[in-house]
């Protein structure tokens, strides 16, 4: 079972891993340069100065390229491991997987660990301001895990009754709140804030998709060829 | 957790497997997410602005 779970984690991940790499480099890197331009100080926007939105970005930077597309992979294939472990839980209940429930899995996957704590805690441009890492970081692992208990019970109890205190565990850490800056001093314009969380959330979204229908997809390969060899002996 | 473990009709082995995967998995989200070292951050710090966790 750990070896069907590992290889098809490997093959998923890699392969959304890669997709999720090359969109994230089209389409949230752009708008990540450009903010680091006034992270810098090398463009401001305050007193008065008008900068135009059409600016030259550095956009080719193999070495920084490189080790963002391969460690959009490993973290995928982290996703990945842990989305099969859960299928895996639900198949050997006698739930069928298929490839298109594979794509629910990612969403819900998306929901738990991207959008839930963004709600709260929007993805960040380089340079806003922020409270203590650590801090924002014991709050992020805490929501994920919240969330993704909440999203389990709604998905498959069978007791109704068990849908409060999911939605309960959903709500509590943006009722509790996540930790914020004392003061703005984002030295950003708003624009690019807004469009690289945008950005972030919508590639987001496709790319656990992409994750959850290959993890089903080679899950179910690799449980197939598991019983064929298993029936051969 | 309980609510896993009280549905899983799995054999020890199966269990073991799925908790090996699932630590496994969670160790390489907090080692390319959260783990603070200078060398990681700079490495994966692109991904991490893009993937949403909190960063620096």
């Amino acid at each position: 079972m750990f070896t069907r779970i590992v290889t098809s984690a490997l093959f998923a991940g890699g392969a959304a891993g890669l997709a999720a790499g090359i969109l994230q480099w089209q389409f949230v890197q752009p708008v990540l340069l450009h903010s680091e331009l006034y992270e810098q100080g090398l463009l401001t926007h305050f007193g008065g100065t008008l900068n135009s939105t059409d600016v030259a970005l550095d956009r080719l930077q193999p070495m920084r390229d490189a080790l963002s597309i391969i460690f959009t992979m490993l973290l995928n294939t982290g996703y990945a491991l842990i989305l099969i472990a859960l299928m895996s839980i639900r198949h050997q209940s006698g739930d069928e997987l298929t490839p298109h429930k594979g794509i629910i899995w990612g969403i819900a996957g998306y929901v738990a660990v991207h959008l839930a704590p963004a709600l709260s805690l929007p993805p960040e441009v380089p340079g806003v301001a922020a409270a203590d890492v650590e801090l924002r970081q014991i709050w992020w692992v805490c929501t994920v895990a919240a969330t993704s208990i909440g999203l389990w019970l709604i998905a498959f109890s069978r007791n109704i009754t068990r849908i409060i205190p999911a939605i309960i565990l959903i709500l509590l850490p943006h009722l509790i709140g996540a930790p914020e800056a004392d003061v703005f001093t984002g030295p950003a314009p708003t624009e690019i804030g807004a469009l690289f969380a945008s950005r972030a959330l919508g590639i987001g979204l496709a790319s656990w998709a992409v994750l959850g229908y290959f993890s089903a997809r080679f899950f179910i390969s690799e449980t197939k060829r598991a019983e064929a060899v298993a029936s051969a002996k | 957790m309980a609510a896993l473990v009280q549905i899983y009709s799995g054999s020890k082995s199966q269990i073991l497997a799925v908790g090996l995967a699932l630590f496994l998995g969670l160790s390489i989200v907090f080692v390319t997410g959260h783990v603070q070292s200078h060398t990681l951050h700079d490495a994966a710090h692109d991904v991490r602005h893009a993937t949403g966790f909190p960063c620096h």
